[in-house]
């Protein structure tokens, strides 16, 4: 094997052989790694855990419905600007250097920085249709051009990107090209005892069984409009311990069920099932 | 090989462009790829970019190696010795051999081979030096059976994504990001002013003040589905269900309205089909503007004389408010009216052959009720007309 940083996962994140070849196919590639799967499932952790384990400092741009390109490139303050120029005393700049107002988005940070970084496009599909287009170039060379300047910010080191999606909007085809993609599938129970046990390892062992039973049992309940992640699986097993709930409990009874569902519709199905007798779990 | 899968993947209907191919080959050359299961996992990450296509990459990926593939019996039975077998440790061996001609040797020892076999550097057994087998020590070889993962045959060969087709299953999420984009945002309305762009081009000039101003944008699109209920689409009853809370539950429309009819609307229409209030359809047809669009969804089949008749166009005598039309009459001046209209057919593609589905398939373009064809129908409903 030809020699590149590789990730093999870590304490807290316990990730598949298939999610770990794409990791590293994308580093060795020098491609984005799009990442997509339920809501709950480690997308935006997997970053945090990749940066942490290589040892790079990890920047993130968190994407939202207002989102435009150019913004995590770089932002030019007119209006500072102008108000130093009308009152110099105040801001103590150079108005007569363009540079001074010329601010770093995050794209643009990571491609400055002097050492490679992992960076985070979180929630790419949040922005507007057009968004991942505008970045198409940006993300292909690692560098884009700064008009007001007349400069080129080019990477120094190619930044480990890792993109999410939770697939609300459609990804244009030439984005999705230019991705090495990989589907976050829900873990399996196997894989879910080792998650929760990463995170809480000193948690009774018939309570987490218990509750991981009655997790799963959630889980496959067909009719809830969002089932149950990962996520809220340990803030419920969290909230359990702390208030000291007996495992025998939590099998007979569903101590604490806001924790899990979210939605109100959701709780009365769940509700109606429990008293026809064949309840969730 | 390769090209085999590159033209397995294509008749699967996945467009693999140049571009990833190479980066696909570019990989390999890296090293990135040991074994069948990591061919299995880099190809899928590299070429594919939807989970909706993992079922087709599955199959592609089955059927390029299926040369590899054992017969079941004989897979099983060997994946029963490799399972009783592990734990036994053999002399380490490094293997140097192109990943063709191990296939061709995995195949010549699997003919060989008449009995089990463990340790040893030559057959296939588990905890050998062989490059074949399972859990042994070779540094390139084909895994059989179970390892640290399943063998990637035999998870290609399971269609776990089938699931997840994009021209089979579909849930309400996926409806909304389809319907999402019949979308038609317009700026109308009295324009206001827009107080960053001012304060912007106020900067620009220098300070002295210049005003912007906007129109807000809007959808002006009216989304109306008509749904056949009843009779032979009760089967699809769950698929039109979810068709229906997606458009419901959706925001952005200038409105969503939904209306029922039997097989074809017979100058009629219920907005609420259990109570069955009849809703005439010259009516709600004139109230429609160019920025509604109509979404059919209906199985389009029903016996000839129910489209095509005249006697079963006005059962209630002396032609319907002076129009005397058959149900394909019907929905060809609905059509006529408001030509932006699709149907969406809940039944798979080889049963439209009925003479029905083929004449109403010619009024309104038609699309199977899958997510490949709601996107191809909301493609056309975004081109006006």
């Amino acid at each position: 094997m030809s020699s590149f940083e590789r990730f093999s996962g870590s304490a807290k994140y316990i990730a598949d052989e298939q999610l770990l070849a794409s990791v590293n196919a994308a580093i060795a590639l020098e491609r984005p790694l799009l990442i997509r799967g339920e809501p709950g499932t480690g997308k935006t952790m997997l970053a945090h855990a990749v940066a942490e384990t290589l040892g790079k400092p990890l920047l993130s741009w968190h994407v939202k419905s207002t989102t435009v390109a150019k913004e995590g490139l770089y932002t030019y303050d007119v209006v500072q600007r102008l108000n130093d120029s009308r009152f110099p005393e105040d801001g103590g700049r150079d108005v007569s250097d363009l540079r001074a107002y010329i601010k770093m988005g995050v794209l643009g940070q990571a491609l400055q920085s002097d050492e490679q970084v992992v960076l985070l496009i979180d929630e790419i599909d949040k922005a507007d249709i057009e968004f991942p287009n505008d970045l198409l170039r940006e993300l292909d060379e690692m560098a884009f051009t700064i008009p007001e300047l007349d400069e080129t910010v080019r990477a120094k080191h190619r930044p480990i990107t890792i993109i999410t999606s939770n697939a609300e909007k459609e990804l244009p085809t030439a984005f999705l090209r230019r991705c090495v993609f990989h589907y976050i599938e829900f873990p399996s129970r196997d894989n879910i005892q080792r998650i929760v046990d990463a995170h809480m390892p000193d948690l009774e062992r018939s309570l987490v069984e218990a509750a991981v039973k009655r997790f799963y049992g959630l889980r496959s309940v067909d009719a809830l409009k969002k089932k149950p992640s990962t996520s809220e699986l340990l803030d419920w097993l969290l909230v359990l311990a702390r208030a000291g709930v007996d495992p025998e409990m939590v099998s007979r009874h569903m101590p604490f069920l806001g924790t899990l569902i979210k939605r109100e519709g959701d709780l009365e199905i769940l509700a109606s099932r429990s008293k026809r007798g064949f309840g969730a779990g | 090989m390769f090209d085999l899968l590159l033209m397995n993947l294509r008749s699967q209907g996945l467009s693999v462009g140049l571009g990833e191919w190479m980066v696909f080959l570019k990989g390999i050359q890296k090293g990135l790829v040991v074994d069948l299961e990591g061919l299995y996992t880099f190809g899928r990450a590299v070429l594919i970019q939807s989970e909706t296509q993992f079922d087709a990459w599955d199959l592609s990926f089955k059927a390029t190696f299926e040369g590899v593939e054992l017969e079941p019996a004989v897979n099983a039975q060997l994946l029963d010795w490799l399972k009783e077998a592990a734990g036994i440790e053999g002399e380490r061996v490094d293997l140097d051999m192109s990943f063709e001609e191990m296939r061709r040797l995995f195949y010549e020892r699997l003919k060989e081979q008449k009995s089990r076999h463990d340790g040893g550097n030559k057959w296939i057994g588990t905890g050998g030096t062989s490059a074949f087998g399972n859990a042994g020590r070779a540094k390139q070889g084909i895994r059989v059976g179970e390892g640290g993962q399943r063998s990637a045959l035999a998870v290609a060969g399971e269609r776990r994504w089938a699931n997840y087709r994009s021209d089979k299953n579909l849930d309400v999420r996926d409806f909304q990001v389809a319907l999402r984009a019949i979308r038609k945002l317009t700026r109308e309305g009295a324009p206001e002013l827009d107080i960053d762009a001012t304060i912007k081009k106020t900067a620009d000039n220098g300070g002295d003040i210049d005003l912007a101003f906007s129109r807000a944008r809007q959808n002006k699109v009216h989304l109306v589905l008509l749904l056949d209920t009843g009779g032979s689409m009760d089967p699809h009853a769950r698929m039109v269900s979810r068709l229906f809370t997606a458009a419901s539950e959706m925001k952005g429309f200038k409105s969503i309205t939904t209306w029922h009819f039997h097989n074809v609307p017979y100058g009629h229409m219920y907005k609420d089909f259990a109570n069955r209030e009849r809703h005439d359809i010259e009516q709600i047809v004139s109230e429609m503007s160019a920025h509604h669009r109509l979404v059919w969804v209906g199985d389009a089949s029903m016996a000839p004389w129910e489209l095509f008749g005249q006697q079963y166009a006005n059962p209630w005598g002396g032609g319907y408010q002076g129009r005397d039309l058959s149900g394909l009459g019907w929905l060809q001046w609905i059509r006529q009216k408001c030509p932006s209209s699709v149907w969406l057919n809940p039944d798979p593609e080889r049963f439209w052959e009925h003479p029905t589905v083929t004449a109403i398939g010619e009024v309104f373009p038609m699309f199977p009720l899958t997510l490949d064809g709601l996107r191809d129908a909301v493609r056309k409903l975004q081109v006006p007309v």
